[in-house]
């Protein structure tokens, strides 16, 4: 188990556990990240996400259970894993003052690296004309973006990514998804924590989700959808069909009228949709499927809060 | 570049680029300098100043004398005036073979001094007229006895008080705002040691030191100073370098301690400012009480002023270096000891 394959894992946790005085912050967690993959652990603020992290990157001892990074274990501190992965934090961790591009030049002296990837890495983030920025007059966005570079600027081959987007406008967030985008191109494994779902829906391979220390669900957001096997909902303008009408549609599961909007529930949607679109004006039709937001939901039976 | 390259770079020109801590390592020791120079300026030169009325053998053999600062008046009662107002303790008026002296009731220690010199002088001028040589003779050299210029205690004391401030500032502020910033927690998670990191700053700190001294040094060295060095100052660069990583290690143990920039700095003035004084870089200790000078023998600042100033003014023999390189070394690893056991890489 502990030799990691080409294609095999690049992470195995077993059993890991963790304990605040009487608070259990994770409770006994396994899973397995494959090399190359995008891997999102996902759960509300709280959930043990970040202890989690810790644990695996081996900045934190954990009470019980093992991890294995690309065979090592990461505690204690082992150097030569050290050089092999690329840590971002929550917060930004920057040297006082010093500019971007100095920034990256000595974390990439840290570990021995190449400072000529200093340059290249903020190409990579979009920071190539703040090169000469000091980090106290970035953005926020810029920061988050610098510090992602700043974990990568050594070239590692597994990064792990805490919670990169929170506190970023929607627009800095697109930015640092197509910057994550182009990490996974690079064939990088990437762990990262995020408690957006719809966010982990779009850029994982496979997401875990947390909640209260434990793992509820590991799995592709694909798969995760349909496994729920929730119905289709089509939301149309109050009083463009009678309710009735709707029921009667053939394929039509249920339907009901709440807050001015007609919601139909089908397990066909295609019949659904095609009939409607013969007798009903379409303007304002929307088509709601399943989301991750519903699989929490299933899964805890509470709807789910950032 | 090696880790530890890169980090005592990054150090430096975090430093360089913070205003507030480069002003207090240079500016604030040295307008302490310039205060202090300037207002002990003429305190050490020891010469009174008197008035003197009329002219003659003993006129001029007062002045030639050199035993006084002299004030020319056209009348007595004009150089009575001045007595009167406390600008002179005394005046000498020679009116033909009269020899007058008045002095202000209030100095009576500066007026023994000035009635014995020109008693001296009248007695001198009197057996050259007379023709006759003395049958006792008295010969004076002065003793060069460099602590008698302020400067010379001056500009030691500062500078000790400066490096030993600037180091300790600088450890404790980084320890802690790289803590609170996560940069101790991402500097983990990279391959560099504890003790990498730290000897990268200890050479930051170091080289701080070294370039503040110089400053401070150069100032006083210039005419308006006038801070005379001894032959052999180079040999207080040990004491120097030595008590800089002493002080750093202080800078450690307060920065393993304190969690916010606000408490460190507390706590480090709370222990740097009460060391000066009990170290006599401020003012030097030779009138307070021995208790207090007791307490000062275990003060690190005393000893790195005592072995800075031993060369730097005193020029003394190299083995002066001893006790103040013991003492020092002493309580580096004391320090380190206490910091190793107290710091987190953490907070909280």
């Amino acid at each position: 188990m502990d030799a990691a394959g080409p294609e095999g894992n690049a992470i195995v946790v077993d059993g890991l556990r963790k304990s605040y005085g009487a608070l259990v912050a994770v409770d006994g967690i396994s899973f397995e990240v494959r090399q190359g993959e995008f891997f999102g652990i996902l759960g509300p603020n709280g959930a043990g996400k970040t202890t989690t992290m810790e644990m695996v990157e081996g900045l934190r001892r954990p009470d019980a259970g093992t991890v294995r990074i690309l065979g090592e274990s990461p505690w204690p501190r082992n150097f030569g894993l050290l050089r092999r992965i690329g840590i971002q934090l929550q917060a930004s961790a920057f040297f006082d003052k010093l500019t971007a591009v100095e920034q990256l030049q000595t974390f990439a002296s840290l570990y021995g690296a190449d400072r000529k990837a200093a340059r290249e890495m903020l190409e990579l983030v979009g920071l190539g004309e703040k090169a000469n920025t000091r980090e106290d007059r970035l953005s926020g966005g810029q920061r988050q973006r610098l510090s992602i570079a700043c974990a990568l600027v050594h070239g590692p081959d597994v990064v792990f990514l805490d919670e990169p987007t929170s506190g970023l406008d929607p627009q800095a967030r697109r930015n640092l998804w197509d910057v994550l985008e182009s990490i996974r191109s690079r064939g990088k494994t990437i762990v990262y924590t995020t408690h957006y779902l719809e966010e982990a829906e779009q850029l994982c391979d496979r997401v875990a989700i947390m909640e209260s220390g434990r793992l509820l669900a590991v799995d592709t957001p694909a798969d995760l959808v349909a496994g729920l096997d929730a119905p289709t909902r089509v939301l149309l303008k109050a009083g463009v069909i009678p309710v009735d009408t709707a029921r009667a549609i053939a394929g039509v599961d249920g339907a009901a009228e709440e807050g001015g909007l007609l919601t139909i529930t089908t397990s066909s949607p295609g019949t659904v949709l095609a009939h409607l679109a013969e007798t009903t004006p379409l303007d304002t039709l929307q088509v709601r499927t399943t989301t991750l937001e519903d699989v929490f939901l299933h899964l805890t039976g509470r709807a789910y809060r950032e | 570049m090696s880790a530890f390259r890169s980090l005592s770079i990054a150090s430096l020109k975090s430093f360089l680029r913070d205003r507030i801590a480069v002003f207090f390592s240079f500016a604030f020791p040295l307008i302490f300098i310039v205060i202090f120079g300037l207002v002990f300026s003429g305190s050490g030169t020891g010469r009174i100043e008197i008035g003197l009325v009329g002219e003659g053998p003993v006129a001029s053999a007062l002045e030639s004398s050199g035993a006084f600062e002299l004030r020319r008046f056209d009348s007595l009662p004009e150089a009575l005036n001045e007595v009167e107002e406390g600008e002179i303790p005394a005046a000498v008026a020679v009116e033909g073979n009269r020899v007058t002296i008045r002095y202000a009731a209030s100095d009576p220690a500066a007026a023994a001094t000035v009635r014995g010199v020109v008693e001296g002088v009248v007695n001198e001028v009197n057996l050259r007229v007379a023709g006759v040589s003395p049958t006792y003779q008295v010969t004076a050299r002065q003793v060069e006895d460099s602590t008698l210029q302020p400067i010379q205690f001056i500009v030691p004391g500062m500078m000790s008080w400066g490096v030993a401030l600037g180091a300790v500032f600088g450890s404790a502020f980084t320890l802690v705002t790289w803590r609170r910033k996560q940069v101790l927690r991402r500097l983990r998670s990279a391959p560099v040691g504890l003790g990498v990191i730290l000897a990268a700053r200890l050479v930051a700190t170091l080289l701080i030191g070294v370039v503040q001294a110089v400053v401070f040094i150069g100032v006083g060295l210039l005419p308006a100073f006038g801070l005379r060095l001894s032959g052999q100052w180079w040999l207080a660069l040990p004491v120097l370098l030595l008590g800089i990583v002493a002080f750093f290690a202080v800078g450690l143990v307060i920065g393993a301690v304190c969690k916010t920039e606000e408490a460190t700095s507390g706590v480090a003035n709370a222990i740097i400012v009460p060391m000066a004084f009990l170290s006599g870089v401020f003012f030097p200790l030779d009138q307070a009480p021995q208790w207090m000078r007791s307490v000062g023998d275990f003060m690190p600042l005393k000893h790195m002023n005592d072995g800075v100033s031993a060369f730097l003014v005193h020029g003394q023999a190299p083995e002066a270096m001893a006790v103040p390189l013991v003492v020092l070394a002493g309580f580096t690893a004391l320090m380190t000891l206490v910091a190793a056991r107290l710091f987190n890489w953490e907070a909280g």
